[in-house]
């Protein structure tokens, strides 16, 4: 990686101008139902200009920046998971002929995204999604079409909210990788490293200069506000065993009678890429669209097999997301699930925090193993 | 299917205590209209049609509640001379608005609203219709949802199970790209613990949920309102949120009465 570049804050319109021309559909944050989301942009002017976002366990506002900043917020409800693994997708559709049903799946060029704005979290969890989507036995082709077409502007954050976690999980703030351009914002401007080829060529057409001094140094001091400024942490030592061994502890009785099993958590995580496929026929029966779905463990609906659900209570599907993010993603991805983002705090409309319901669990534990109580198996929890 | 004609099934309408709004929706579905009827044979549809035949019917759509001895000898009858019985709305499957009587004392009522009340012959509550007939399948919403109809009808037509989810609105929203209005806004609302169904428009438009489509699958009211009452919201907002078109929804009203318990209690602290 070649040392940064300086980009002025007036070249930022150029930056977006530049993607538009090369065919990119340029999305970033954007001020939308009192929350910065991800939608498409045009120019600077559609960006976040000087609002910020507080957010603590169960609550989001938004609030006015005594400066002009572009990017001074952390993250908001939406994830970039919704571009490349989009809500509702038509898979593949049926039609009903004399001669038998006739199968066609859609034969759409792929939108080529340019994402501007992405955070160092949001980037281990694009990484994360192409572990599952792509890098498993089975491709998934949407995903793999809209990933391979994509841009990745990335921003380093310069501050952290109180639900910010990602340096316990190894994830930020910083960004190191997997992007064709990053932005560190300072006074006047831009610090801009590039990171791959495509990133090399957008750059070239920008009116860039090299950093001086000052402005690296004001960099670094920025992008270090963003790490003193983290409070939250989780620990996540022997984690997988913690949750694993401890399947029946009273613990997640307790987090259940708060839990709404709402889905919340599930769908505000940029991780989380369960769906489901149904078939959608119309009146006549004769026609027939296969849909794929966001879906949801905390969905009652979403176990449901031979008859009923198999995770028939709010404890254990909670068990089941915690364990999946925090436990057995190991297993089967080989990494933690779970990036530090602190959206599933925020967005939890009753404020549960997944990192203390790890603590609560550690607390749990011991108690348990201090008080010598024997569980016995007739004393497990009855599932259905 | 071109190469046999399906024999339509006969369909019929029938209306108890209730608005007409969702036997209204079914004439709302102006593009599927003709789809619908090309599927079913109308039979018996007051409100469509004058050309009532006799019974029995294969698919009948049941709207409104029980509130008088008349109707609930009535919903006897209907049950009698049909095969599958759908229960349409929030009115048929939980009682609707109007078992806000079941909190009060309807002789009260019957009095301050009829000049001669000794005419009129009515129950003291309003249940739903499962409460006094099998009822085959439940249909939610105030009204309900013209799509959700016509998901049932096309099911029962094509010999295929309905496709019609249990969980929250917040997985809908979340679709949607809705952001939540009350981790945004502190709008109190019953997304999380309200049944899917009508496409979660009301946080698409700022307005917390109102609960139209009733208590989704084993919902945690009690969570919901606790953290209401613990971040600032009122009792006074609270109670008629939950007693609304679905008051006597078991779960709802649980959750309404024992907030009313626990306003008695701060009352008493006070």
């Amino acid at each position: 990686m070649q040392s940064p570049l300086f980009l002025a804050r007036v070249q930022l319109d150029h930056l977006i101008r530049t993607l538009a021309e090369d065919g990119y559909q340029v999305v970033g944050p954007t001020v939308d139902q009192e929350a910065i989301v991800y939608d498409e942009i045009s120019s600077a002017a559609d960006l976040p200009v000087g609002w910020t976002d507080i957010q603590e366990p169960g609550k989001y506002r938004l609030q006015r920046r005594d400066d002009e900043a572009y990017f001074g917020y952390v993250v908001g409800p939406h994830s970039w998971k919704k571009y490349l693994f989009p809500p509702v997708t038509l898979v593949a559709s049926a039609d009903r002929t004399a001669a038998g049903w006739q199968l066609s799946t859609p034969e759409t060029e792929p939108p080529r995204y340019a994402f501007l704005g992405v955070r160092a979290c949001e980037l281990a969890a694009i990484r994360i999604q192409d572990r599952v989507f792509l890098e498993g036995p089975f491709i998934d082709p949407t995903y793999q079409r809209r990933r391979a077409a994509a841009f990745v502007v990335a921003v380093n954050c310069t501050q952290a909210a109180a639900t910010c976690f990602c340096t316990s999980m190894n994830t930020g703030p910083r960004c190191t990788a997997e992007f064709d351009l990053a932005l560190t914002e300072i006074a006047d401007g831009f610090l801009l490293e590039v990171g791959s080829n495509a990133g090399q060529g957008i750059a070239a057409r920008l009116g860039t200069q090299r950093a001086t001094a000052e402005q690296l140094e004001q960099g670094c001091a920025a992008r270090q506000q963003a790490v003193d400024q983290i409070r939250k942490q989780m620990d996540t030592t022997g984690i997988r065993d913690l949750l694993m061994n401890n399947l029946r502890d009273p613990q997640w009785e307790e987090v259940a009678k708060r839990c709404l099993s709402c889905t919340n958590c599930t769908l505000v995580c940029p991780t989380c890429f369960c769906s489901s496929v149904a078939e959608v026929p119309d009146m006549t029966g004769d026609h027939v669209d296969r849909e794929r779905r966001w879906d949801s463990c905390f969905n009652i609906d979403f176990s449901y097999m031979n008859g009923s659900p198999a995770r028939n209570s709010i404890q254990s599907r909670y068990r089941q997301w915690m364990t999946h993010k925090l436990a057995t993603w190991q297993d089967q991805f080989g990494s933690s699930g779970c990036v530090g983002c602190g959206r599933c705090i925020t967005w939890c409309p009753v404020g549960i925090d997944l990192t203390e319901e790890v603590a609560a669990m550690r607390k749990s534990v011991e108690t348990m193993a201090n008080s010598s109580t024997v569980v016995s198996p007739g004393q497990e929890e009855r599932e259905s | 299917m071109t190469d046999t004609v399906r024999k339509r099934p006969r369909l019929a309408v029938f209306k108890f205590a209730s608005c007409d709004g969702c036997q209204l929706s079914l004439l709302d579905c102006e593009d599927e209209l003709l789809a619908v009827a090309d599927a079913v044979q109308i039979a018996y549809f007051p409100e469509a049609s004058s050309r009532m035949e006799p019974g029995p019917y294969d698919v009948t759509l049941v709207e409104g509640s029980i509130t008088t001895p008349h109707d609930a000898h009535r919903i006897q009858e209907v049950r009698r001379i049909s095969r599958t019985i759908v229960t349409i709305g929030a009115c048929a499957t939980a009682g609707g608005i109007q078992s806000l009587k079941n909190w009060a004392n309807h002789e009260d009522y019957l009095r301050c609203v009829y000049a001669r009340p000794e005419f009129i012959s009515t129950l003291a509550t309003s249940t739903p219709i499962a409460d006094h007939i099998k009822v085959d399948f439940e249909l939610r919403g105030c009204p309900v949802n013209r799509h959700q109809l016509l998901e049932v009808l096309g099911a029962l037509v094509n010999g295929r199970r309905p496709r019609l989810p249990s969980h929250s609105v917040c997985l809908d929203c979340k679709r949607k790209g809705t952001v939540c209005v009350e981790v945004a806004q502190g709008i109190p609302c019953l997304g999380p613990v309200t049944h899917s169904g009508c496409g979660a428009i009301c946080p698409s438009y700022d307005r917390g949920c109102y609960g139209c489509f009733g208590p989704a699958a084993q919902c945690n009211c009690e969570s919901l309102t606790n953290q209401y009452l613990d971040s600032g919201t009122n009792i006074e907002t609270l109670l008629p949120l939950l007693r609304n078109f679905n008051a006597a929804a078991p779960e709802f009203r649980e959750a309404s009465n024992r907030l009313e318990e626990t306003a008695q209690e701060r009352g008493n602290k006070r």
